[in-house]
């Protein structure tokens, strides 16, 4: 294949008895290999091929000019705060938040029979409308454009529940990544990212001691 | 008694499919691939189910470290010296030609304003070992963070935020920074995540 055979003066064949000078042009690739070799180790170590996911996140504004009546109300009935602790630990609790019962904040985890449960059982209306068109749109009967939108009209439903997420300062960015996974996962269209109470704060250490802190109140 | 004769047969081998496959290769991996830009710190980000891709031109990355060290990146250096002129303005100090020129081509700033003149002034190795230790203050008396990200949105007005953040970041960190966005009104930003596989049981 590399190999060229030229015949110098092939014309000139048996004739004049002069001696034929084979020449034979070899064109060792060895190195040419080598180098690629080298070349695409180099790209190999010093590229990302896959590019990096992201989450899209619409944050509330800070602006103080916003009233509070301005603000949208959530109904209590459909709001669940989770509020993000450290340590992997989740709470959570359904609507007002209730002071004098420690057992109001339920303690969960971030595994999938944790707070996804929950969420999920919250969600089953949603869940079972959006599982049923992506049994449509794997039968072609929609196309992408009809399910996306489909997909953003039930998630802003009016019975779909409304997540408020609160981190304390001892959650990692991991937690609040897991959290908000489990809104995609769970397909819920309406949460929030807000700042914790110390409303919250005591309700955690009120579940921790038991109730210590509402029954020495109390006293 | 016969000779037996062993066929000389030559060790060579052709390379030139080889050579066709691996420059097949190469060209493979130059057209697909986008280099990886040199991080001050080494940063794992969480795994998420997301699987929006981050678009590629026009992103302003904010990355933290575990201790909440703050850095940005840009992907224009045209953007970059202008967003550093007005920096500049904003404090009060003017940069030469030659330390926009060096600022230009940094992959990763994130120094404090009143040592960029110093840091500017040092070697590309000597950046390296001191830039992760540095970073952009981010605490509510001198919110430089602040000042760059609104001299960086001046400039870019399509530019897309996108945060990079290491998954064992306490939480403190990342609202100071999600709080300093909010402030400037910057409320659309994008996380970056790893794929992690998971989907809800049916």
């Amino acid at each position: 294949m590399a190999e060229i055979q030229s015949n110098d003066g092939g014309g000139k064949k048996k004739k004049g008895g002069s001696k034929q000078k084979k020449i034979s042009v070899f064109v060792d690739f060895t190195p040419m290999v080598d180098m690629n070799m080298l070349l695409i180790t180099f790209f190999m170590l010093c590229t990302s091929l896959s590019k990096p996911q992201t989450m899209e996140i619409n944050m509330p504004s800070n602006d103080s000019k916003i009233t509070e009546q301005e603000k949208d109300k959530v109904k209590a009935s459909q709001a669940i705060t989770l509020v993000l602790s450290g340590g992997d630990s989740v709470f959570y609790y359904t609507g007002l938040p209730n002071y004098k019962d420690f057992n109001s904040l339920k303690m969960t985890s971030y595994k999938p029979d944790g707070l996804r449960e929950f969420l999920l059982k919250r969600n089953t209306e949603a869940v079972y409308k959006i599982n049923e068109l992506k049994q449509k749109k794997l039968q072609l009967k929609i196309s992408q454009e009809q399910f996306t939108k489909q997909v953003s009209e039930i998630k802003s439903g009016k019975n779909t529940p409304v997540v408020i997420i609160k981190a304390s300062d001892r959650a990692s960015y991991k937690n609040l990544i897991d959290a908000l996974d489990e809104m995609q996962i769970c397909n819920i269209g309406k949460y929030v990212i807000d700042k914790i109470t110390p409303g919250e704060l005591y309700l955690i250490k009120n579940l921790q001691t038991k109730g210590g802190l509402s029954q020495s109140a109390a006293k | 008694m016969s000779k037996v004769k062993v066929a000389r047969k030559s060790t060579r081998i052709d390379m030139t499919a080889m050579s066709d496959v691996t420059v097949l290769l190469l060209t493979f991996f130059m057209l697909t691939s986008t280099f990886v830009k040199k991080e001050p710190v080494q940063v794992t980000t969480p795994g998420s189910v997301s699987e929006i891709k981050i678009p590629e031109t026009n992103i302003l990355s904010i990355l933290i470290d575990p201790k909440g060290k703050v850095f940005m990146s840009m992907d224009k250096q045209s953007d970059m010296v202008e967003t550093l002129t007005k920096v500049g303005n904003e404090y009060g100090i003017t940069f030469t030609s030659d330390e926009l020129k060096k600022f230009r081509v940094e992959p990763t700033f994130g120094v404090p304003i009143k040592n960029l003149k110093a840091y500017l002034a040092l070697k590309t190795d000597e950046q390296d070992k001191v830039l992760h230790t540095l970073g952009i203050p981010t605490d509510s008396i001198d919110n430089q963070f602040k000042v760059w990200v609104k001299s960086a949105r001046a400039t870019n007005s399509d530019l897309r935020i996108a945060i990079k953040a290491d998954q064992t970041t306490p939480y403190k960190v990342i609202k100071d920074v999600m709080n300093s966005l909010q402030d400037l009104r910057e409320n659309r930003y994008n996380l970056i995540t790893s794929l992690k596989n998971e989907t809800a049981k049916n």
